[in-house]
């Protein structure tokens, strides 16, 4: 068994890949379905299984390296780590709800997108587990392009133009910081091997000068930020997400977009503690002034994708702020709600896709007394929409509870200034909720028949994890514990 | 020393089979033997060493195994051309009567590249470079009734003959200021002194007139015309293997007779990197003709190939091969998928993707290639561009730049695969009938599969195979 443990993080990675490049062959829509659900679960087991290794010590983090390329210091280390594997979890999690929401919105060459979708995941896996500079280069970019075809091909009307922006956003943030990546990666010692190393700990050994740090930072802040993505950074979100098919809206916010705020943690804390407490200050108020920011806008959307997209600005911007708050508190906030929010936008968005589906639109103005004629539709919708809001309870309160105190431990203003847009998250959010669920049936909504089972099969999944970490998160806790140590006295 | 040979017979070979035979899909197989017989030739040589004919070059080629960095090179390019004839040799054919002139040509202008990769002396490198160009000018202008192609052609020789007569001055004046009274590279480096004025004089006029042959800006006016007036097999040919063999003599010359010196005339390669990144990657943004936009990418690319004399280091010499495999394999690619279309504007590629998918995909493989997406060698050759480039240490700002073009070079390469992938067919585009092969089909699989190999294990297959 322990030989087997060793070998997970390969077959985590290998599964999703090899199933995706079998719905390429298959050429068949409905068997490449089956196969893709079938992958996904497979993930899912094979990571859940993983869960029981997480505190064996006898593993020592359930790690593999192979020989890549010897000359300059990169090998293939793949290894699952407090906080990767709590987001390989997620990704793991997330696919199947999302293959099973889904699964009756008809697709053109399906096996294409099943098989996009699958190696879309694989790249997710891969960036959660990179234990290797390079190695993690490579899979942040091959997250990227499937989710590029996947929305060009299958999304909405200005789906090409939207999702170019996208692309071309992200892909020059990465390029600057693989510029970052060479530079400090020719400031490590030399090993056995080569001149120098890619490896995370040769990295993490490492001290920069301050003037190297100072604009070293930025290389790979800009990166991050696009990603995740904070204000300013933030301007192909909005349209991204709106014009990508709901499948990939939830690989985008769901999964991508963790990408950024994982990526900020294990990649730019630990080298930069003086660059970190010189921005500090920029940051965090660039963070909250981009969630009040975005509260606002969100008050005036009418499409409910857009919505949620600019509420997932909201949220992301608090996760980023309490990062640079480099507080225990603020940073074990930011992995729960790391994975709170990926399940939570899922949920949303699958309600997103249920009405789209069923009337066509996504317009609130045009919605109107779906409760009457959807009731177990809507009572899974008023879960996840307070623990949109962060309700007590559900899962989401946990981690903003914690991200707060984190914020008010740094400056009280920080917490005032998030405080209000938390407030007018509740606004927009139950202001939709109310508008499109109560109130008078309309022509469009009349027609409107309750979700069948696999669809409140998923719901209540979501459901009951938003219950289950809002009542007891000590899981995660353990899981991130070192985690959290190491990223908030690194900060500090 | 074997690839020149044998290929300068060669060349005579195809010009007798042009006499003798008279049907025209024959040259084509003649060449696909020579080249292979020359690929042989130059494994021989690169692994043990085995030389046809020993010929004593009195020092003025380099025929050491140590140093036999050039043969790697030289086997890179056999192999680029051994797919180019492979995926065009029909192609070539239907350019005009001459067929076996045209491989005639070609097999001289690689003669020509093997001088050019093993020069050490000023005098090999213009005869090599001359050897590579007048070939060139002629295959130009090979569609004779074509008015844009006779204009390319000479355009192409005026343009030529002039930057052959810098390069002329440029080692006069070299040849002049050294005290060795030599031509030879290693008597002309004199260390790390500064430099005298008729060596600074002439430095300064070898480096623009090899500008002007990678098509550097700014001496890179000549490019745009030149490549969409000519014959598009030869285009493709032109703008790959003779590009990257360019390169290799530019910085084969400035490392081992300037290397010393590099301090010195540092400053001059920044701004030509820099001019060139951004007027190839701006001007290529508003083209609407691939094959323009090609052109301008070729210019782009070369800005990235630049840093190996920015950076002139181990890592930007094998950086420098690399490169010029990873570009000339992709561009060679989508060449051939570009010869076979009717309509060269990008709207002529719309719908692409459904009437001929395996096109479409290897074409979208290529294209990723050339933007420098991971898994594919395009990515490897400019990681370790910019890992030479930051390694050298100063002008980071340079490779920030270059960066942020590559973003740029994001755009127009994607307007292709948008074309292909998320647009429906025109009318015009939808009646064309395809001229496309099973056998071509795989040829292009094969280098797809080529390309992402090399952008996995770049080493194994590059340097671990052909250089130790």
């Amino acid at each position: 068994m322990q030989t087997l443990g060793l070998r997970f993080p390969e077959i985590l990675l290998w599964s999703p890949l090899i199933a995706g490049l079998l719905c390429f062959i298959l050429r068949n829509d409905k068997q490449s379905r089956n196969v893709a659900l079938g992958s996904s679960l497979i993930t899912l087991a094979i990571s859940i299984a993983t869960l029981f290794y997480a505190n064996d010590k006898q593993l020592s983090g359930l790690k593999d390296s192979y020989v890549w390329l010897p000359y300059i210091g990169s090998s293939f280390s793949i290894g699952l780590d407090g906080m990767g594997h709590l987001l390989t979890f997620l990704t793991a999690l997330s696919f199947p709800i999302i293959f099973i929401a889904t699964s009756k919105t008809e697709y053109k060459n399906a096996s294409s997108f099943y098989g996009l979708m699958l190696l879309s995941q694989t790249g997710l896996l891969g960036v959660f587990m990179a234990m290797d500079a390079l190695v993690f280069y490579f899979f942040w970019e091959l997250a990227l392009i499937p989710v590029y075809f996947l929305s060009s091909r299958w999304g909405g009307e200005r789906r090409i133009q939207a999702t170019f922006k996208f692309f071309v956003y992200t892909f020059a943030g990465s390029l600057l910081m693989l510029v970052g990546i060479i530079y400090i990666y020719l400031q490590t010692p030399a090993t056995q091997a080569a001149m120098h190393s890619f490896s995370i700990n040769a990295f993490y050994s490492l001290h920069l000068s301050f003037q190297q740090q100072y604009w070293l930072f930025w290389l790979f802040f800009v990166a991050f930020a696009i990603k995740m993505p904070v204000f300013p950074f933030h301007t192909w979100q909005p349209d991204a997400y709106e014009q990508a098919p709901t499948a990939v809206t939830m690989v985008m916010s769901g999964i991508m977009v963790k990408m950024g705020v994982f990526a900020l943690l294990r990649w730019l804390v630990p080298y930069f503690p003086e660059a970190m407490d010189k921005y500090r200050s920029i940051i965090i108020w660039l963070s909250v002034i981009g969630m009040l920011y975005a509260s606002l806008i969100a008050m005036k959307q009418d499409d409910i994708k857009r919505l949620v997209a600019y509420s997932s600005i909201a949220h992301i911007g608090l996760m980023c702020a309490a990062i640079f708050t480099s507080t225990a508190n603020g940073v074990q906030g930011v992995m729960i709600q790391m994975f709170s929010h990926g399940i939570n936008i899922i949920g949303m968005w699958i309600v997103v896709e249920l009405l789209e589906r069923q009337t066509g639109v996504r317009k609130i103005s045009q919605l109107g007394g779906v409760a009457h004629k959807a009731p177990v539709l809507t009572i899974m919708l008023v879960v996840i929409a307070f623990a949109n809001i962060a309700l007590p309870l559900t899962n989401a309160f946990i981690g903003e509870f914690m991200m707060f105190n984190g914020l008010s431990q740094a400056n009280i203003w920080y917490a005032a200034v998030a405080g209000i847009s938390i407030i007018l998250g509740a606004v927009y959010t139950l202001n939709m909720v109310q508008k499109v669920f109560y109130g008078e049936t309309n022509t469009l909504t009349a027609t409107i028949k309750d979700i069948n089972w696999n669809e409140k099969l998923v719901l209540a999944v979501v459901v009951i994890i938003i219950f289950i970490v809002g009542v007891y998160p000590q899981p995660i806790f353990d899981l991130t514990k070192e985690a959290v140590t190491l990223f908030a006295t690194k900060g500090k | 020393m074997n690839e020149i040979l044998l290929t300068a017979v060669w060349g005579i070979v195809m010009m007798l089979a042009g006499a003798f035979v008279k049907n025209k899909s024959i040259p084509k197989y003649i060449a696909i033997g020579g080249l292979l017989i020359t690929i042989f030739a130059t494994c021989r040589e690169l692994y043990y060493q085995q030389l046809i004919f020993d010929i004593d070059v009195k020092g003025m080629l380099n025929v050491e195994r140590d140093v036999s960095f050039h043969l790697t090179f030289l086997v890179a390019m056999l192999v680029c051309t051994l797919f180019y004839f492979l995926l065009n040799g029909r192609d070539i054919e239907k350019v005009g009567n001459n067929v076996s002139e045209y491989f005639a040509l070609i097999f001289f202008i690689l003669c020509g590249v093997g001088i050019v990769a093993s020069f050490n002396t000023l005098l090999m490198l213009f005869i090599g470079i001359e050897i590579i160009s007048i070939p060139l000018y002629i295959l130009t202008g090979a569609d004779k009734r074509n008015l844009k192609s006779n204009e390319a052609g000479l355009k192409y020789f005026l343009m030529g003959a002039f930057s052959t007569g810098i390069m002329l001055m440029g080692i006069a004046f070299i040849y002049g200021g050294n005290e060795s009274g030599s031509f030879f590279l290693d008597k002309i480096n004199l260390g790390t002194g500064n430099m005298s004025v008729l060596t600074t004089i002439g430095l300064v006029l070898l480096m623009i007139s090899l500008s002007f042959k990678v098509s550097a800006a700014p001496f890179h006016f000549w490019t745009p015309d030149v490549y969409d007036g000519a014959p598009t097999v030869f285009t493709s040919f032109m703008s790959t293997i003779v590009k990257a063999a360019s390169f290799f003599a530019f910085a084969r010359l400035f490392d081992n007779a300037f290397g010393t010196m590099q301090v010195q005339w540092q400053k001059l390669i920044v701004l030509i990197t820099a001019a060139t990144l951004l007027i190839g990657n701006l001007t290529a943004v508003f083209q609407q003709s691939v094959k323009r936009m090609l052109a301008y990418s070729s210019i782009a690319q070369a800005g990235f190939m630049l840093f190996a004399l920015f950076a002139m280091n181990g890592k930007a010499k094998e950086g420098l091969v690399l490169y010029g495999t990873a570009y000339s394999l992709a561009t060679i690619g989508i060449f051939a998928v570009l010869i076979k279309m009717n309509d060269y504007t990008i709207d002529g590629f719309n719908g692409l993707a459904k009437k001929q998918p395996v096109l479409a995909f290897a074409a979208t493989i290529f294209l990723l290639s050339l933007t420098g997406i991971p898994l594919t060698a395009g990515f490897m050759a400019k990681f370790y561009m910019l890992m030479a480039a930051v390694d050298r240490g100063n002008n980071i700002w340079l490779v920030v730049l270059a960066v942020l073009c590559a973003a740029i070079s994001a755009y127009y390469y994607f307007r292709v695969i948008q074309a292909m992938y998320f647009k429906e067919n025109n009318e015009v585009t939808a009646q064309q009938e395809w001229d496309v092969t099973p056998s071509f089909k795989i040829l292009l699989l094969v280098l797809v599969g080529i390309i992402i190999l090399l952008g996995i294990f770049p080493n194994q297959l590059l340097i671990d195979w052909l250089w130790y």
